[in-house]
This record gives C-alpha cells, structure tokens and sequence, in this order.
C-alpha cells in the first residue's frame, strides 16, 4: 500500500477520533490515562479514546466527555456508529493505566491508572464490547498507533522493542 | 496563552511570586550543586492540560519528573521536570562526578534528583511564606522517569486536576552554559486562586 496516502490521526489527551480504512489513529504518552481502542472488523472503522480518570460522577463539573471511561466509551460508541459500525461487530482493546510515579505519598501515589482500566472493563462489559487484547498496568508511559485496516496495534515504550497486539 | 479572566495585574503578581520564590530555590541549588543555575522571566496563566504538556515540549520525550503537594493555607502541586541529559547531569553534580558519568538512572540517581526537588521546593515554600505570611509544608517528593506526556498526565489525574484550565506558574531553569534545563511548575488548588490573590494586595 502506498504510505504516503495513508493519513495519521493524532488522538490528544482526554479527546478521542474515528477514522476509516485505510487511515490510523495515533495517541502519544499513556501514563495512568488509558487508551480504548474500538474496532469493527467488518465495516473498517476504528476508534480511539485516551481518557484520563474512571468516573465523571465525582465531578461537579464535566467539561470534556472523553475525559472520562464512563461517558467516553459511549460517545466513541456513537461516533464510530455514524460512520458506518455496528456494536455487536465492535470489539476492544485496552492499553495503559500504568502507575508512573514512585515514592510515599498516598495521595499523589494513588493507583488512577488501576482504576481507569477497571472502569473501562466494567463500562465496555455493560455495553456488551468484548475485550480481545490488552497490554495494561506496570510504569511505563505508552504511545499506540492504531491501524483501520486490521485493527492492529502498535505500542511504542521508551527503551525497549515496540510490541502489536 | 494567559486566560482573560487573569488581568495583567494578576499574571504580574504570579510571576513576581515565581521570580522571588525560584531565585531563593536556585540559590539554595546552585550551593548544593556548587554550579551557577540561571532561570528565565515566569510564565503565570491559566493552561489547558495539553498545553502544559506542549510547554515542555513533546510527549515522547524522556525526561525525569519530581512532584511533591503543598498542604497549609495554600493547597496545589509543584513538579520539576527535567529532560534526560540535564537529569544525568544534575546526578553528576550532586554526586561530584566528572560531567558526562553519568548516563543511566540508578536507585542513588533518583534519590539524588528527588532531593534537587526537595530543596528546590523547600526554598520556594520559604520565600512564599514569607512574602504571603502564609504557613504551608509539603509532602515527602514522588519521582518518575518516562516519557513525558505519561508522567505529566499522572500527576493531573492523581490530583484530580481535570478542569480544562489550570493554573499554571512555570519557570525555565538552566544553568549559565544551558546544560541544565528543567521546568518548574507550581499549580495552585481551584479553591486557592482567591486567597493567593488576596494575600498578593488582589481581589
């Protein structure tokens, strides 16, 4: 396939994006944040959310859905849908949630990413999302390329080989 | 960019907090270190989280990350950053190494960049008690060493620091030769803003 058409779509942090074969969906730098990746292998559409933290109701103000597992998921559901998926061909992978800091501080120590990546279990379970692949936890920050064509995807660490899941 | 409901006063007064607070941290540092560490003119504003990751420039970028809370009548989060090569240099300082020994992070490395961290915060929570009157301590340092968007974006989610803005007072640190770059970040509490302007002569 001739690369250079092939587009790349940068994913930031607390947003998500949808793109169609034969494009990718690229989201650098996963510490505690999880990166949710949807794919539908029959209509090609893939999806991408990087959320931060598990749950918006314990925030008085929500400003960004995809900041959160539990409206992100959703939402990311709805975006691929307009663009041709269909839930029961959806499936799911999980990267991230990794615990980045080391030291005594209970507060600042406190396991988000562990949480995060409960949360998106538990949220894609609800919608009946099957998870087919997941590379979660540890301390190491994560960049995922996602590609359309097979659903594949690329993790990139720092100081070691990139892995495919 | 400075958010508008900041004034000019307000940005100037951050700054200054930041100028003073850092100059007594550097102070402290550059006699640990026993090298001469410059830091540039603050930047004080209200940031959205992506920006704070950009102002330091690029999410893969490797760089060691020293974060401790403030607790007291001002409540916030500071963390340093510093990229891979000032973070080894930083070590051969503090250990009296030759320049350039240093080029991987052990154990003693990591204690030796959290106590940069310690000291660096301890004299600029001293210079802003004093300027403010205001009685604060700090929790025992936590440290990092990854790429930085993924530390960075930690630290936030742990402090629950989701709003879209931030309020941000960042520093440039480097020594006279630029070898040593670092940032300096300070986040003061949402609930705090008000009372950290009050006790600044603002409303």
């Amino acid at each position: 396939m001739d690369q250079a058409k092939l587009k790349e779509v940068h994913v930031g942090i607390a947003d998500l994006g949808v793109v169609l074969r034969p494009d990718k969906l690229i989201t650098m730098g996963l510490g505690s944040c999880v990166g949710v990746s949807l794919y539908d292998h029959v209509a090609r559409v893939a999806g991408l959310l990087h959320l931060m933290l598990p749950y918006s109701t314990y925030f008085k103000n929500v400003d960004k859905k995809p900041k959160f597992a539990d409206l992100g998921i959703p939402l990311l559901v709805d975006e691929m849908k307009k663009k041709g998926a269909r839930l029961p061909c959806i499936t799911a992978k999980l990267v991230g949630g990794a615990q980045m800091f080391s030291g005594n501080d209970e507060k600042l120590i406190l396991n988000i990413g562990e949480k995060n990546v409960a949360a998106a279990r538990e949220i894609l379970k609800s919608m009946g999302i099957k998870i087919i692949a997941e590379e979660v936890g540890g301390n190491v920050g994560r960049t995922i390329i996602l590609d359309s064509s097979d659903g594949k995807i690329l993790i990139r660490t720092l100081g070691k080989k990139q892995m495919e899941i | 960019m400075p958010n508008s409901d900041l004034s000019g006063m307000h940005i100037d007064a951050l700054k200054e907090i930041s100028n003073i607070g850092m100059g007594s941290a550097l102070t402290s540092l550059a006699q640990l270190v026993q090298q001469k560490i410059n830091m540039s003119v603050p930047n004080a504003g209200f940031y959205p989280v992506e920006k704070v990751v950009s102002l330091t420039g690029g999410e893969e970028k490797l760089v060691s990350c020293v974060s401790l809370r403030v607790l007291g009548d001002i409540q916030g989060t500071i963390m340093f950053v510093f990229e891979e090569e000032s973070t080894y240099l930083l070590v051969d300082f503090l250990m009296g190494n030759p320049e350039g020994s240093t080029n991987t992070l052990d154990d003693m490395g990591k204690s030796a960049v959290q106590e940069v961290g310690n000291v660096l915060t301890g004299s600029f929570i001293n210079a802003l008690s004093s300027m403010t009157q205001f009685k604060m301590i700090t929790t025992v340092p936590v440290f990092a060493f990854d790429m930085m968007g993924a530390v960075i974006t930690s630290i936030m989610a742990a402090n629950g620091r989701i709003e879209d803005n931030v309020l941000v007072i960042e520093t440039e640190l480097f020594q006279d030769s630029r070898k040593v770059k670092g940032n300096f970040f300070f986040w003061v509490d949402p609930d705090y803003n008000n009372i950290l302007f009050k006790a600044l002569g603002m409303s």
